[in-house]
């Protein structure tokens, strides 16, 4: 029976999930733990920032997720405003607290990080201001989505509110590194060539491969989350259409 | 346990608060997961029965 | 247009309207200032344009859930919707007139209460100009979050919450002039980047303004 909440494409994306979600979680699970095992207990210590440098196991990772986690909800707000799929609008509400608990760990661990390296907890660092911006774009997003009823107003308000957000987010950035020049090393990690050659500046391989497993099961936890997440929204979207059908029969 | 010199709290205690933060994310996800999956069925049970 | 833009003047002059409160609020930001800093003449001019800035910006985000809020509550904001006028040119008349009650009043009290922070000589012109050039980008950016929160009962908290990621560049580039060109140095980069972030929301925001304000009304 067709239905007015477009029901085909969502049941659609339940049933596929729900087949490979036991498979995706296990894997998030097991790389993981190998990534982070391996870094804490099986790294030499960095001979400059010593027993330091396995946080980076954890830091980097979730940096990196807390801007693909906005990048997602970018594309899923574009998805939702040009095709109106409504699967694609909920994952970016599914994706947003993924995201902001990840700018969290970045933030923590980053302060945790640069305490004995910097000497200070909170150093107004472009990097680290960026990431407290992209926390309050976060925050704001969450509560645009909690604050309005209606399930396709609030749809097409936060959509929109990120494609402003993300072009203030760059911009943001721009402006932050013009207003101090930090201590943050840059992103050694990312640039080409990371695993071949070793020049000084580059994070060397017995740090890089115990640093891509952990980064890999990041990205596989994330999309498990957001898989589950998203689930729960659609059932939680049918849940009330179908209680406003009830009471209006 | 690996000997982490001078910095061990720090380090412990960056892998203890974001352990603590995904572990509670999962944990919530999953929550709610499960609480809204029974209410949908119990709503859809429920708009059978009457027909 | 134009009556549009005297009648939301009037509104906004007229008791209530928010005219006096965000000066009031300015005023009071910076004569509690040196009481909290202590009244050391030397620390005061140096944190007096950054002071001048921040409280230019509270008293802004102060205002901003007047600039749609009662025209939404009394209806009114539906009969503009179904006027002649474009929804674009709506949201822009808006927040011109929240600039003329609002900002137009902080950049001309500025140089007074400047005085009172002990700011340094060449600070004045530069603090002056770089409110001007600010200010419109701020009840520009304001109004986009006014649209946004606009349906929401209480929503001036979210309101804020909302705004203030999208002040920070605003806020940097604005003060660094007003900072650089209080300790005389070259304001020309800063300066550029402030026009440049003005002049670009005022051209591509009142876009996104009338796309959220039309969903509300829908």
């Amino acid at each position: 029976m067709a239905s007015i909440w477009e029901y085909a494409n969502p049941v659609k994306f339940i049933r596929t999930t729900d087949r490979v979600l036991p498979w995706l979680s296990a894997a998030a699970v097991v790389t993981l733990v190998v990534g982070l095992v391996w870094g804490f207990f099986f790294t030499p210590d960095d001979y400059r920032q010593g027993s330091t440098v396995k946080i980076i196991y954890l830091h980097v990772p979730a940096a990196l997720m807390a801007i693909n986690a906005w990048l997602m909800m970018l594309v899923a707000s574009l998805i939702w405003i040009v095709r109106r799929h409504h699967v694609s609008a909920l994952a970016a509400r599914a994706a947003a607290p993924v995201g902001a608990v990840m700018t969290v760990i970045a933030l923590v661990t980053g302060a945790l990080w640069g305490q004995p390296m910097w000497g200070t907890w909170w150093e107004w660092d472009p990097r680290l201001t960026s990431f407290l911006i992209l926390f309050l774009f976060y925050l704001g997003y969450m509560a645009l989505w909690a604050a309005i009823e209606d399930d396709d107003t609030a749809a097409d308000l936060t959509s929109i509110l990120c494609l402003v957000g993300s072009v203030f987010a760059i911009i943001s950035r721009y402006a932050v590194n013009f207003w101090n020049q930090g201590l943050h090393q840059g992103a050694s990690v990312m640039r080409a060539g990371a695993l071949a050659g070793d020049t000084e500046e580059r994070v060397s391989n017995v740090f890089a491969v115990p640093l891509f497993v952990s980064i890999a099961g990041f990205v596989l936890l994330f999309i498990a989350l957001v898989f589950l997440r998203t689930q729960t929204e659609i059932r939680a979207r049918r849940t009330r259409a179908l209680l406003a059908r009830e009471r209006m029969s | 346990m690996p000997d982490l010199g001078k910095y061990a709290d720090v380090v412990l205690s960056s892998y203890a608060v974001s352990l603590l933060l995904i572990v509670a994310l999962v944990a919530v996800s999953i929550w709610r997961a499960r609480r809204i999956k029974s209410e949908l069925d119990r709503v859809e049970a429920r708009g059978k029965n009457r027909g | 247009m134009i009556a549009l833009l005297l009648r939301d003047l009037r509104l906004g002059v007229r008791a209530g309207g928010g005219f006096g409160l965000g000066l009031a609020f300015f005023l009071i930001v910076t004569v509690l200032v040196p009481f909290s800093v202590g009244p050391e003449s030397g620390l005061l001019g140096q944190i007096a344009p950054g002071i001048l800035w921040l409280g230019a910006l509270l008293a802004c985000l102060l205002s901003l859930d007047r600039i749609l809020a009662l025209d939404w509550e009394d209806g009114s904001l539906d009969l503009l919707a179904t006027a002649p006028l474009p929804m674009e040119g709506i949201v822009s008349i808006k927040a011109l007139a929240h600039w003329i009650t609002t900002g137009l009043p902080l950049v001309l009290v500025a140089p007074a209460l400047g005085v009172l922070l002990n700011l340094p000589g060449p600070g004045y012109l530069w603090v002056t100009v770089s409110l001007l050039l600010g200010t419109p980008a701020l009840s520009v950016i304001g109004t986009f979050g006014a649209a946004l929160t606009v349906g929401i009962k209480r929503g001036g908290l979210l309101l804020s919450l909302l705004v203030l990621p999208l002040y920070v560049p605003t806020l940097i580039f604005g003060a660094e002039v007003a900072r650089r060109g209080a300790a005389g140095l070259d304001v020309a980069t800063p300066l550029t980047m402030l026009a440049g972030i003005t002049f670009g929301v005022i051209a591509l925001l009142p876009f996104a303004s009338a796309a959220v304000l039309r969903i509300n009304l829908r």
